[in-house]
């Protein structure tokens, strides 16, 4: 009733190949836009900013970053982890060897690093496939695990084997370190990860996402259409990274302040993959929302007991936790295997009919 | 399904709309960060318990301090960095006194927010060796020894072993440590000493997922052949460690830890593993009025997760002593502010004029469980002697006196860490906390 197509009328190919053909989806983005950029921020308290939107906002975008990988391109990678420490390094090596360039420069030109690592790691793809291929790209994962534990020059030789984030200005504003406001590193990763998803959302509507879901779903058939197989796995490749990348560097910069190697291990690989499979294979929404269900739950969780009343040892909670997100991810899986995007689409079909369902 | 996806919705709406918690009632906040799941937990059970239960007992025994209740508040961090920041972002709000971040991982991004959200930071004996330097670093505490005291007194206590410090030329010491943070902190040191004193230094990394899997490592001791090991290790990594070493038959007497080892570490190996050494600087048992007063107080009742034969072992100790200096520095910053409820900033001068003499210690029912020790505003840490308990197959005992550091080759170091962390971090702002008199 609310939400149907009815009496609006498509006037010309580009209103028929709109990625939000309707006037409702267009109007709650729009909504959801405002929402994020203005009450959030003038709203929220420092631990929702902090703690919330901000993780919940990176693990995004390197969702979506593994998305393209795994889900547009069907190629299997547990190197995610790896990829985004090559951006967090990166963007270490570059803004203490160049303190006077914008961090914001750094933090996009830091995903071409991860992005040319990415292009070497995914050299193999044309040969290989499936588990072999994930085989292979765990190889990444450890070797740049190594490489930040045993090269002293990426964390400029500091005893502690850590990096830690110096405080970065913008317009006068402190972005990074320990002085910027919760609100201003929001809104710099909230940007960052708008444009990038508006930016990807078009690759993956236009010719390259095409080719892209050619290659995945029949990568024969789409060699016979004329589609070259290795530059569009290394372009998925290349793109993947670049965007994993930048989430790695926002995760140190905007997030943490600092990192030990082992921020970037192969649970975070698996972390981000789970977000990917419970999300939805091939769909941006669904990278956000598997980022939120993996992340954001077991917070729910915590904050939810005491804020009932219940008077729970922190510790069993957390053994709750870890069992009831277990069984809430099975769950998920056994009821749609599609991931929470396709959940959100069959919500959308039944709105369309309703009251009236056939 | 579109009931179950309102469902969902409705319940994904309740946890975005779940209040943050409301900010602390009457009484002091403190935070204590811990694990008692992980890998880590092994350790960081007793430590909680420690720490947890004499807390308790002055809430039960004194009604807090200084009259005020302290409010107990644990947050389950795993030894995961991530989780421990989470954990600070949600203290924070409520007013916290001080941080206790029980992790060198987590100690590091805390380090730079103390001064900006004014919480110090006790970090006690890990964390930032460099952080010792008050006048860089006032926000943060790591009494009463560095791990680098640790690994000098270490390497002291080899040479009384060999019969002088001249004569570990040519001698060749292991080191076998976590490959985190924390045991990369000692190697600039050891690698100096090596130097200085011309022996040689063979390193023996452990990444945190292989703890329990050492043998690689195990076997390039047994190629290697040291004279010595030396051992930083947490959680998981110490009791494999030490099987590792009785099943290759490594002297035992030779095998020298920082101070972390617990008994059930050693235990787990069986009667081989008499001869273990590692560093202290406590006393182990309960025969101390404080310790008493907890088990008449606290043990057994609601809220203590302790279990009798864990109280009064070395990290329920280690524990307690935590709290100790947690309790000392509130009990000071009331005495210096004449305030009832005090803040981080108080607290922060109540740890810098931390004193505790033998007197006092013996006020507070810890007559020779520790030796007195005393900050300034210039030295955070004390660099405080400690000495070599040996394992007898059931408890750990004092073998040797106290052994000082090598201040002379730590301090130079020590320095030159924090001026290069200062350096480092463009912007690190200088002390402008003003330093009590009083003390």
């Amino acid at each position: 009733m609310l939400y149907r197509d009815a009496g609006q009328f498509k006037t010309g190919y580009a209103a028929d190949m709109a990625v939000f053909p309707l006037r409702e989806d267009r109007l709650g983005l729009a909504l959801i836009l405002l929402i994020a950029f203005v009450v959030v921020p003038l709203t929220g308290s420092a631990f929702f900013l902090n703690v919330v939107m901000i993780p919940f906002l990176i693990y995004g975008l390197a969702a979506i970053g593994l998305n393209i990988l795994v889900g547009y391109t069907g190629l299997l990678s547990l190197g995610t982890g790896g990829f985004m420490g090559v951006g967090a390094y990166a963007c270490y090596k570059l803004t203490t060897a160049f303190p006077d360039v914008n961090i914001i420069v750094w933090i996009f030109a830091s995903g071409i690093f991860s992005c040319l690592v990415g292009l070497v790691f995914g050299l193999p793809s044309l040969r290989i496939k499936g588990f072999y291929l994930a085989v292979a790209t765990l190889a990444a994962q450890f070797f740049l695990s190594w490489a930040f534990q045993r090269v002293p020059w990426l964390y400029n030789y500091n005893v502690s084997g850590a990096i830690e984030v110096p405080t970065r200005t913008l317009f006068g504003a402190a972005v990074t370190g320990p002085n910027a406001s919760p609100a201003v590193r929001y809104l710099v990763v909230l940007s960052t990860v708008a444009l990038l998803t508006l930016l990807v959302s078009n690759v993956v509507h236009g010719r390259i996402g095409r080719m892209w879901m050619a290659v995945r779903d029949m990568d024969i058939a789409a060699q016979l259409i004329g589609i070259r197989l290795l530059p569009t796995k290394l372009l998925a490749f290349a793109v993947s990274s670049y965007l994993c990348g930048v989430a790695g560097a926002l995760l140190v910069f905007m997030w943490y302040g600092s990192a030990e190697p082992d921020v970037f291990n192969i649970n975070l690989s698996f972390t981000i993959l789970f977000m990917v499979i419970l999300g939805g294979l091939g769909s941006l929404l669904g990278s956000f929302l598997g980022a939120g269900l993996i992340y954001l739950l077991p917070i729910a969780l915590r904050t939810i007991s005491p804020a009932v009343g219940l008077d729970i040892a922190p510790s069993s909670i957390e053994h709750a936790t870890f069992m009831i997100v277990g069984a809430l991810i099975i769950i998920f899986l056994i009821a749609e295997p599609h991931g929470l995007a396709r959940l959100w689409q069959t919500l959308k079909q039944k709105l369309r009919v309703w009251p009236f369902p056939y | 399904m579109l009931k179950r996806a309102l469902a969902a919705a409705l319940i994904g709406g309740t946890f975005a709309a779940a209040p943050v918690p409301a900010s602390a009632q009457e009484g002091i906040y403190v935070p204590l960060f811990t694990y008692r799941t992980g890998p880590f937990s092994g350790s960081g059970t007793h430590i909680a318990n420690g720490m947890r239960d004499y807390l308790t007992m002055l809430n039960e025994r004194d009604g807090g301090i200084g009259g005020v209740k302290l409010i107990i508040d644990e947050c389950e961090t795993g030894y995961d960095t991530k989780k421990g920041v989470e954990c600070y972002e949600a203290v924070k709000g409520k007013k916290p006194v001080m941080v206790n971040p029980w992790s060198t991982g987590i100690a590091l991004p805390l380090i730079p927010k103390a001064a900006v959200d004014k919480i110090p930071i006790l970090s006690m004996a890990y964390g930032l060796s460099a952080s010792a330097d008050g006048t860089r670093f006032p926000w943060i505490f790591n009494p009463p020894n560095t791990y680098w005291d640790g690994a000098s007194m270490i390497i002291k206590h080899i040479g009384q072993q060999e019969g002088g410090l001249d004569k570990l030329k040519g001698k060749k010491i292991g080191y076998i440590y976590l490959d985190a943070g924390f045991g990369k902190e000692p190697i600039p040191l050891l690698e100096q000493l090596a130097k200085d004193y011309g022996f040689e230094l063979k390193m023996y990394p452990v990444a945190s997922t292989e703890m329990q899997n050492q043998a690689s490592q195990w076997l390039g001791v047994r190629r290697d052949r040291p004279d010595y090991m030396i051992m930083y290790g947490w959680g998981a990594l110490n009791p494999t460690a030490v099987k590792e070493a009785v099943k290759i038959n490594y002297p035992m007497n030779k095998f020298i830890s920082v101070w972390w080892p617990s008994e059930d570490d050693a235990r787990g190996a069986g009667p081989g593993a008499k001869g273990f050494k590692t560093l202290n600087w406590h006393a182990t048992g309960t025969e101390f009025p404080a310790l008493k007063d907890i088990e008449k107080h606290v043990l057994g009742k609601a809220g203590s997760q302790t279990q009798k034969e864990t109280f009064g072992e070395v990290l329920y100790n280690r524990g307690v002593y935590n709290s100790l200096l947690i309790a000392e520095g509130i009990a000071n910053a009331q005495k210096i502010t004449g305030k009832k409820q005090v803040t981080g900033e108080d607290v922060r001068r109540g740890l810098e004029n931390l004193n505790l003499s033998a007197a006092r210690l013996k006020e507070l029912g810890f007559e020779g469980f520790a030796d007195p020790i005393q900050l300034s505003c210039s030295d955070h840490n004390g660099h405080k002697a400690a000495f070599i308990q040996e394992f007898d197959g059931k408890t750990y005992v004092k073998v040797t006196e106290p052994i000082t550091p090598l201040t002379e080759k730590v301090k130079p170091l020590l320095d030159a860490a924090a001026k290069e962390y200062a350096e480092k971090n463009s912007g690190w702002p200088a002390r402008t906390e003003p330093c009590d008199k009083s003390s």
